[in-house]
């Protein structure tokens, strides 16, 4: 009998550990579900630009959180850049980034004219949200500061992204998000504009252990994969919101 | 419940007429304020949905998890804010009305006044709690994915500052902004009750007349570091006061219309076209189907002043809830019900208990760092903390009013509402 079980208790387990073999961990892949990466509105002018004149100009306006030590390619204005670069080959991809630190929506509104002079991008990404959450900025201002920022960049003949907040489970006692992320989603459904939900995007990668937000360690390896995986993903979207299909670019050309 | 029997027959109407009005003869014969139960007896729908508010308060103040779900902000525009605060107006002018009548303006007064204190420091409790574990956070977490929104610690190096601005109740952390305005409220119960035991329907007026300078003027009050207050006290007053007036023989007054079909069609209504727009929020291809003049018209939906859309959301769900739940519905006595109902008895303690229960799921969720599976078991374990702490308040409650009957007898009284002494 005791054999039989002990037999039995092997099996199970030699099936378990052949299970987990089968399944090895995914390789860090940065899978985001696909609608999160899918949005109703369009970039018609990112969609001309690439088709007729084969450049794209992008802006990111951002905070800090825009960067992983200092502007530089690791943070997910760089590597977004990159993962364009690889998926359009034949278009030449520029990304500019503007960093206004600790400024809320209304500040960098205010600075507007001062940022775009003598820049004329196709499409503007701009990162807002968390420096009004942690000030507490009155939800209704910020709204009417989303709003200001997404006519005027509109008006200088941009089509414009909207990205919102990160997630960051410890940050949730301390820094009410809500409100603000409703903000944004209102404003960007009511311009049309696509809204790239980072804040989704990392609440699910920390629900599915891709990446653990939680962490304490003060290397910034985490940092710049999250970074890395967050450019890319933004890259994704920005092509499926212009409607672009890479493999028809190539053929064109 | 002999009122009960007072009534005309036909359900709807009976239903609707025992729901606000406290239930005991008394209320029947006597102008309002002097109406209250028979010792014994309570309104224990009030209780339950206060209970019941009290865990959909806690559950939102978690991480978004499957529990999430079952909130009913996420059905239509008001929340759980309204039924307690709503409530809360009831039971005070209840409680505090009977004692004004009885014992005149000074000394209700004086009670409000000692209950005032007790919901301060409560406040200034779970405010230590909170620094506690922020200060943890700040001493211990360095990932510099999240540099920038460290930033939030800076007040840290000015606890004089920020220590003294809570105090003032214009520095309050994520989650504790109920319990202030709840403060602001209390302190102008004296006024509100004496002037509504007078003029009734003029409070009302007055109290609408607020709300709308409110809107108009954007009056609020400072928060710090900047901003202003997340509930603003003018315009919530409105909900407290509507309370208030239901208590104090508005119910009574309103159960003829309350019976109407055409209003019951009506509040289901808004309630559809309500839930129809929130789920545009959860998935935004449905938002092409609001007419862009109504998303403009709409939008945005401020809770910060108690936007008109959320009261009237409020209202039409208490209409349908009293329709539909009749006080002598004999699940009232379900033991299923009995956790929610106990911890609505126990408002103010199970109020904090579940701001620090919060505090502290958050604080486990991130050293567990668990998934979905982990994050029930905090929700579920919170409502389970909850109502056994309510259980524990009531047994004693009991004990001690059987060890001094007549010294406590007051006490005893103003707690049966829930409104405590």
């Amino acid at each position: 009998m005791k054999a039989i079980a002990g037999l039995i208790a092997l099996a199970l387990l030699w099936s378990t550990v052949s299970a987990g073999a089968d399944e090895a961990p995914p390789p860090p892949g940065c899978e985001v579900p696909a609608n999160l990466l899918t949005t109703d509105n369009t970039l018609n002018k990112v969609a001309e630009a690439v088709k007729t004149e084969g450049r794209l100009d992008i802006m990111v306006i951002g905070s800090r959180s825009a960067t992983v030590v200092a502007a530089d390619g690791t943070g997910f204005p760089g590597r977004m850049e990159a993962a364009l670069r690889d998926k359009l080959p034949t278009v030449k991809v520029n990304v500019n980034l503007q960093l206004q630190i600790k400024k809320t929506a209304g500040d960098v509104v205010h600075d507007l004219d001062h940022i775009l002079e003598g820049k004329q991008p196709t499409l503007v990404i701009w990162q807002t949200g968390t420096v009004d959450a942690m000030r507490a900025v009155d939800p209704d201002d910020f709204r009417t500061a989303v709003d200001d920022g997404v006519t005027a960049l509109k008006r200088q003949g941009a089509d414009v992204v909207l990205m919102n907040l990160q997630y960051g489970p410890r940050m949730e006692t301390m820094i009410t998000t809500a409100p603000y992320l409703d903000v944004m989603r209102l404003v960007a459904q009511q311009h049309e504009a696509p809204l790239f939900d980072r804040f989704a995007i990392m609440h699910h990668w920390n629900e599915t252990g891709q990446f653990d937000l939680f962490n304490n360690s003060r290397g910034i390896e985490l940092a710049k994969r999250v970074h890395d995986c967050l450019g890319r993903a933004l890259a994704t979207f920005v092509i499926d919101a212009a409607r672009i299909k890479p493999a028809e670019l190539r053929t064109q050309q | 419940m002999t009122s009960v029997t007072d009534q005309p027959a036909g359900g709807l109407a009976e239903s609707a007429v025992k729901d606000r009005a406290p239930p005991s003869s008394p209320v029947q014969k006597a102008p309002a304020p002097v109406g209250g139960p028979a010792p014994g007896e309570r309104e224990l729908r009030l209780d339950l949905f206060r209970g019941l508010a009290l865990w959909l308060i806690f559950v939102d103040h978690l991480p978004p998890n499957l529990f999430t779900w079952l909130t009913i902000r996420n059905y239509g525009f008001s929340d759980a804010t309204e039924i307690f605060i709503f409530i809360s107006g009831y039971t005070a002018a209840f409680v505090y009305g009977r004692a004004m009548t009885d014992r005149g303006f000074v000394v209700a007064s004086a009670r409000i006044l000692k209950r005032v204190w007790q919901i301060y420091v409560a406040h200034v409790f779970l405010f230590t709690i909170f620094l506690a574990e922020i200060s943890y956070v700040a001493t211990s977490f360095e990932n510099p994915l999240y540099t920038e929104e460290m930033g939030i610690l800076d007040f840290l190096k000015q606890p004089d500052v920020t220590i003294v601005q809570a105090l003032l109740l214009k520095f309050r952390p994520v989650n504790m902004d109920v319990l202030p305005l709840y403060i602001v409220l209390m302190l102008f119960l004296p006024l509100i009750l004496w002037l509504m035991q007078r003029k009734p329907d003029l409070t009302l007026g007055l109290s609408v007349v607020i709300y709308a300078i409110t809107w108009e003027f954007d009056l609020n009050l400072p928060a710090y570091p900047n901003g202003v207050w997340f509930f603003n006290p003018f315009a919530w007053q409105l909900l407290f006061v509507f309370g208030a007036w239901c208590a104090l023989g508005g119910a009574r007054r309103m159960a003829p219309l309350l019976s109407s079909r055409i209003l019951l069609g009506i509040c289901i209504a808004y309630l559809l076209a309500a839930f129809f727009v929130t789920l545009t929020w959860h998935v935004p291809r449905l938002g092409h189907f609001v007419p862009r003049i109504i998303e403009q018209w709409m939008y945005p939906i401020n809770k910060t002043d108690l936007d008109v859309l959320r009261f009237m959301h409020f209202l039409a769900l208490a209409a349908v809830a009293v329709r539909f739940l009749p006080s002598n519905w004999p699940g009232l006595r379900s033991p299923w019900l009995k956790p929610a109902i106990l911890c609505g008895q126990h408002s103010l303690e199970i109020f904090c208990l579940g701001v620090f229960l919060a505090f502290a799921g958050h604080f486990v969720l991130a050293e567990v760092s668990g998934g979905a599976l982990i994050h029930v078991v905090v929700s579920l374990s919170g409502i389970v903390i909850m109502s056994a702490a309510a259980a524990v308040f009531s047994w004693y409650k009991r004990v001690a009013a059987k060890g001094g009957k007549d010294a406590k007898s007051a006490e005893a009284n103003a707690d049966l509402a829930g409104g405590g002494s």
